[in-house]
């Protein structure tokens, strides 16, 4: 194989995975440029920094000696021009390199409203490391922030609800949806984690958009007010957390084909040679693969991983078989495999159970002809991914995964199980559905 | 980088005047009863020390209970470790050090000046705070307490009280709550009881050594001592019972349970400084280094650990040990040969097995202990020569006592928690953890389970690692871990968000990974 200059552009996790496999199949030069940090850490780790459960040093997941020693360069700079003809990009400190392949793995960025006045103090959005070094600024405790509003029910949304609430901090959470996710997840899920929110003290509106933010004359903001009710609410703080979008810039700015985002193939190639995209700025031309490039942790680390065959020489298609997911809304813990629709697509049914008391549930997708096995949630439950994956594979039928559901147990040693009291809801409601 | 983080965070910091009314009256009955100790300590005439005793005991006990109940009785079931580096005394601030420089000092006068506690020396009675502790001393055992009586009741005290805090902490996971009533029924029962109360069977013609049967030969570095071991064969049937059972327990029960469970079964669910390190230690547990540099110091520094308690162990039997085949079967040179037979077992084992497993670096460290254990024992078959190991085994004996015994388990083990990490014994030294590590590392059905590909790196699985165990190194690539040092605390799964970990004894050829992604090195680097 001969030796070629790889160059990276961005630390996040799906370049650092592609910059750790490429070192893995070869020898390749790799250099990773970024502009946010110097060395890779987790984004989804911020969250505990400022709860206090770890250091910003243990949200790096590779001590700093690695990547000198596995080879893998890192300029900090930011990119400004590629030459698509030289082969070379420019950087923000006069250098230029040359590569011999380019992969744009510069992620997203939170999305903002246009109408919000730049200079303002008090509003933010949370995703980089600097953004957290913002919030210590804004929201060091409760009496510097006394209350805070948070708008937009995403997972960073609820995320920062957390973490204010962790400083004592009074929190008002406005949600465009009727309810928490709702929408997006099936009904009595997004009903159960709304009570759970308001569970813990906070203040949830839901169907409630943020009309405007007002200020003080020093231009610290005061209030913000609701469109939907007119309500409105002195704060210390707004954090704007509507979602990403795709840092596409710098590909637009080359003539590399765009629309959300970069548009790339299956095998995650531009419309230029020797460019690819990988990650959340990274968007599919079949629409079919839409769901595969969800911006999350997950995708990302895959396509850095699915790349990097490509790169050393073993031409491999990005089609990850059975999406899954995971998150934490709270204290209640979340895993999603396959599909699960928020109503039954056409043609699917779900199966529904919750706990009396507590906040667990399952719901199932499965199709009504063939009973086929479509997707689950589960909330409070923890499932083998191993085995879910099996079954997905498998296409085993519904009777059959829940009447083994406990072979899928992941559950810590010794709690208490609730399989027994699945599969008899399962008889007693389905006893149309055979195996 | 940590500077830079604390400021500003005076939320967090202890700041008495924000702490709750029920915090600050936990505040005073614990400090309470503490200056009955150090009243105690200055032998200032108590009048009547049942009640002063009690007194302390209940108040400290009462201060704990209701900090415990303040702080995390009220919170739901979850993760309830916030704050913990935004808080003095957790995050190696001004508390911390004085709190681990006092935990030491107080070390150094329990082993080496225990008149400065009150000891009666010579037959004279105790003074001071350990005079305090007689009566109950003379209730259990009928004997006067001693230095180690008051040590031993206040670390008894100590896991049970701080075992309810754990207990409150972690509601929710019933692993938690299962494993820390073991280490509370073991200390009390175990450590604390049964011995006092078999020194009450002792009379002039039988008489039975101290006597902690969780307390396993090499931890229990003294288990084989002569003093010791006559003790036990002239008190008859029982004496040689309890021989026999100090045998079997290190070398067959413990290889059994050890092989089903792991060594959790030991570390974090018998024994006795695991229970402390689980209980009191909590608080310390994300202090641990996780470097890639500790790791490596560590196999040194316990391995190295180990082959001192061999050596040091064996010269001692072998020292009291006749020539003379007529008098008692095991005769020294027999011994010898036994020993350097089960060691040569073992390191084959090992070296055909288990080899391609085994880092560079542990394998020329294996041969070359192998090798001078060896030639050690065979220069003294051959030769005339009276001290096996060139040393005195009586040398020998006190060095291990006086450096590992003594300075690493008792004075760094215990006082270095707010600075190092509440198993910095358990992990740089306990020779019992080295064996039973290399069984769970080689022989073992235990494991932690990795969950496919659900890990999003980010760490609380590491940090919370009392054994500095990079848990998230092992995660993020989909593999499971299956480390010698983990004592299977099962923090790392009950804090990681994603439910990614479960410790389980599954079976043993796919301990080390079935993971959906290809598996890398094991140390973090692809090479």
């Amino acid at each position: 194989m001969t030796l070629e200059n790889v160059i990276i552009i961005g630390n996040g996790v799906s370049g650092v995975t592609l910059a750790r496999h490429i070192r893995k199949l070869s020898n390749h030069r790799i250099t990773v440029i970024s502009n946010e940090t110097r060395f890779f850490y987790a984004r989804t780790a911020l969250m505990y920094v400022y709860m206090g459960e770890l250091t910003f040093e243990d949200t790096k997941p590779y001590e700093d000696w690695f990547w000198k020693k596995n080879r893998i360069d890192i300029i900090e700079a930011e990119v400004v021009a590629i030459d698509k003809t030289q082969q070379t990009v420019s950087l923000s400190n006069g250098e230029s390199l040359a590569y011999d392949k380019l992969i744009l793995a510069t992620g997203s960025r939170p999305r903002t409203l246009d109408w919000i006045e730049e200079d303002l103090k008090g509003i933010q959005a949370f995703y980089h490391k600097q953004d957290l070094d913002l919030l210590e600024e804004h929201a060091p405790n409760n009496t510097v922030c006394k209350r805070a509003v948070v708008v937009g029910g995403g997972l960073i949304g609820i995320e920062l609800v957390e973490m204010l609430h962790s400083r004592g901090i009074h929190v008002t959470f406005l949600v465009r949806e009727p309810s928490f996710r709702g929408g997006l997840i099936p009904q009595s899920e997004s009903n159960m984690i709304s009570d759970h929110i308001r569970d813990w003290g906070i203040d949830l509106r839901v169907n409630a958009n943020l009309q405007t933010i007002k200020a003080h004359e020093n231009k610290r903001i005061k209030s913000i007010i609701i469109e939907e009710t007119q309500e409105e609410i002195p704060c210390d703080l707004v954090c704007i957390t509507i979602g990403v979008t795709p840092n596409i810039e710098l590909a637009q700015s080359s003539d590399i084909e765009t629309n959300m985002g970069i548009l790339v193939n299956e095998y995650l190639e531009t419309n230029v040679p020797q460019v690819y995209a990988v990650g959340n700025c990274a968007e599919p031309r079949n629409k079919a693969y839409k769901n595969k490039f969800a911006a999350n942790w997950y995708t990302a680390r895959m396509m850095g991983e699915t790349l990097a065959h490509t790169i050393c020489g073993n031409k491999t298609a990005y089609n990850p078989d059975h999406l899954f997911d995971a998150a934490k809304f709270l204290s209640i813990e979340f895993q999603s495999y396959g599909t699960v629709n928020s109503i039954a697509a056409p043609g699917n049914a779900q199966f529904h159970w919750k706990h009396e008391l507590e906040n667990k549930s399952i719901t199932v997708e499965y199709s009504k002809d063939s009973h086929h096995f479509l997707g689950i949630h589960a909330y409070g439950i923890r499932l083998r991914h191993e085995i879910i994956n099996r079954w997905l594979a498998e296409k085993q039928t519904v009777h059959y995964v829940l009447t083994n559901l406990h072979q899928a147990n992941f559950e810590i040693e010794f709690s208490q199980t609730y399989e027994k009291e699945i599969v008899s809801m399962f008889h007693a409601n389905f006893e149309n559905i055979k195996g | 980088m940590k500077g830079k983080e604390q400021t500003n965070r005076s939320f967090f910091d202890v700041d008495i005047a924000s702490l709750s009314l029920k915090l600050k009256l936990a505040l005073i009955l614990a400090n309470s009863g503490i200056f009955i100790f150090i009243l105690a300590l200055f032998n200032v005439q108590l009048p009547s020390s049942p009640i002063f005793l009690s007194a302390a005991l209940v108040l400290i006990s009462a201060g704990v209970i209701i900090y415990s109940n303040e702080t995390y009785g009220k919170k739901k079931a979850g993760v309830n470790n916030r704050g913990v580096w935004l808080t003095s005394i957790t995050s190696r601030g001004v508390l911390a050090w004085l709190l681990g420089i006092t935990i030491t000092l107080l070390y150094i006068v329990l082993y080496f000046y225990p008149n400065l506690l009150g000891l009666g020396e010579n037959g004279q009675p105790n003074t001071g705070l350990v005079a305090l502790f007689d009566p109950l001393s003379l209730w259990l055992s009928r004997k006067p307490a001693n230095q180690w009586f008051v040590y031993s009741t206040l670390y008894t005290l100590g896991i049970f009280i701080f075992g309810y805090k754990f207990m409150l902490k972690y509601k929710g996971n019933r692993y938690q709550q299962i494993r820390t009533i073991s280490v509370m029924f073991f200390q009390l029962g175990f450590a604390f009881l049964i011995p006092e109360l078999m020194a009450r069977l002792n009379s002039e013609n039988f008489s039975l050594p101290y006597n902690d049967f969780k307390n396993l030969w090499p931890l229990n570095y003294y288990n084989f001592e002569q003093y010791r071991v006559d003790q036990l064969l002239s008190s008859g049937n029982i004496g040689l019972a309890l021989l026999i059972l100090a045998v079997l327990s290190t070398f067959v029960i413990s290889p059994i349970l050890t092989y089903k469970y792991g060594k959790r079964w030991y570390c974090s669910w018998v024994c006795g400084c695991g229970g402390l390190a689980e209980t009191a230690g909590d608080s310390f547990r994300h202090l641990s280094s996780k470097t890639l540099f500790s790791w490596k110091v560590e196999r040194w520094t316990i391995h190295l650990t180990l082959v001192f308690v061999v050596i040091m162990t064996t010269a001692v039997i072998a020292s009291y040990l006749g020539s003379d085949t007529s008098k008692y079967w095991l005769t020294k040179d027999a011994f010898l040969i036994m020993i350097g037979a089960g060691l040569t077992l073992v390191f084959s084992l090992i070296m055909i097995f288990k080899r391609k497993e085994l880092g560079k670096d542990a394998r020329y460290g294996a041969i070359g202990f192998f090798a001078i254990i060896m030639s050690l024992l065979g220069i003294h078959l051959f030769s005339s020569h009276n001290t096996l190991f060139f040393i005195e085994a009586e040398t020998l004996r006190r060095s291990y006592g006086f450096m590992i015994g003594s300075i690493f388990s008792g004075v760094i083990g215990v006082g270095f928690y707010p600075i190092m990490g509440n198993r910095v014994w358990c992990r740089y030294g306990c020779p019992m953890a080295a064996i039973l590590g290399m069984q769970q590392r080689f022989f073992s059905k235990f494991r932690i389970t990795t969950n496919g590909g659900q890990c999003i790196s980010c760490g609380s699985c590491s940090s919370q690692c009392e054994m500095g165990i990079d848990v998230r190194s092992y995660a993020q690539k989909g593999e499971n871990i299956v480390r010698s040092s983990c004592v299977g605390c099962g923090i790392c799964a009950a804090v990681c968000p994603r439910g990614v970990l479960k410790l389980e004894n599954g079976s043993l050829d796919e301990t080390i990974s079935q993971s959906p992604f290809p598996s890398e090195n094991h140390l973090g680097s692809n090479e």
